[in-house]
């Protein structure tokens, strides 16, 4: 329900870093979506295709990298990939892992042709 | 063609406004709790029961949000505590310049406490950093037991989650101790406690708990 408004902070901040690259036209826009942070992917897409029709930045594309949880165990460090809500860590046993990575809703980088 | 990296929040406007609205909060040794549910979940009630138990020399103020209507505000500003609507007009979030511009007319040196009602919904607030020093999510008895499963999200971001309505797990299929399992492998290190705002049972382990948070927050100023 929000993504319209993530999508349009996606498009301020292509805006504002066109800005930096007045000769060059900014193509793509990669973001990394982490599957905690609490954002529908195709409705990021849909809401960002909604937003740039039929203006200057019709054609620019969103390449979304969808970013998996990944716990670490505290007690023998090993990292996994949570998958099915278990948090156990797979080598030791321990129940009460830390989420590493998996919330992220970063910009990775944007592409320019110059 | 060329790679230009960026490596930045998506939010960062409302991580900005946020961070600033934290800063401030330290700076006034205040605590500010977000409350998150599902609509019908009882954040209303529950704050209505907590701002008629708290210590009345506990400084208070609620922020309330919704999409339409100032009727939550109505409810809770009998208590005598300063409360504000914020009306999103159809946003379906809280966000932190909605909660920085409500702030306006009050000095937080003032307040010790600031509860903000987030807008009825599991998924969008939990996007939304709002500066507050734990996110408190409510789940309910007449709800399904797998949704820290269907909206990981809110509940890995959630320090504590209040099992609301326990008074009528005699008359629903709701399983608590599954609930609160479910809720453990989203998050393991997860609070937990179980109130009923009608019975007032657990009420006191509640405010308990938001007295030692508050506590926490004055020493560490």
């Amino acid at each position: 329900m929000h993504e319209l408004g993530i999508a349009s902070s996606i498009l301020e901040t292509v805006i504002k870093e066109a800005e930096r690259h007045p000769e060059g036209r900014i193509t793509k826009v990669r973001v990394r979506v982490g599957e905690l942070s609490g954002v529908d992917v195709e409705a990021l897409q849909f809401g960002f295709e909604c937003i740039v029709k039929e203006t200057e930045w019709e054609g620019l594309v969103l390449e979304v990298e969808s970013i998996p949880r990944v716990q670490k165990c505290p007690k023998c460090w090993k990292e996994f990939r949570m998958a099915d809500f278990d948090p156990q860590c797979p080598q030791c046993g321990e129940f009460v892992t830390e989420c590493i990575s998996g919330d992220e809703l970063n910009i990775a980088y944007m592409e320019v042709d110059e | 063609m060329s790679r230009v990296e960026v490596e930045k929040k998506v939010l960062n406007e409302n991580q900005m406004v946020a961070e600033q609205l934290r800063k401030r909060y330290r700076q006034s040794g205040l605590l500010c709790i977000n409350l998150i549910s599902a609509p019908g979940s009882g954040k209303t009630l529950l704050l209505e029961k907590t701002l008629e138990r708290i210590d009345k020399s506990v400084r208070v103020a609620v922020l309330t949000g919704d999409l339409q209507t100032e009727n939550d505000a109505q409810r809770l500003a009998k208590f005598g505590f300063p409360v504000k609507q914020i009306v999103t007009g159809g946003t379906c979030h809280l966000d932190a310049r909605m909660v920085e511009k409500h702030l306006v007319d009050w000095n937080l040196d003032e307040l010790d406490l600031l509860i903000v009602e987030n807008v009825g919904n599991l998924v969008c607030p939990s996007s939304y950093d709002l500066g507050e020093d734990a996110k408190i999510v409510l789940l309910s008895t007449t709800e399904g037991e797998d949704k820290p499963l269907k909206y990981p999200s809110i509940f890995f971001k959630s320090e504590l989650m209040v099992l609301t309505k326990i008074d009528l797990l005699p008359y629903v299929p709701f399983k608590a101790d599954v609930a609160k399992e479910n809720a453990r492998r989203v998050h393991p290190r997860m609070e937990i406690l179980e109130v009923s705002s009608t019975t007032g049972e657990g009420l006191d382990v509640w405010m308990n708990w938001l007295e030692a948070r508050r506590k926490t927050k004055q020493t560490v100023r």
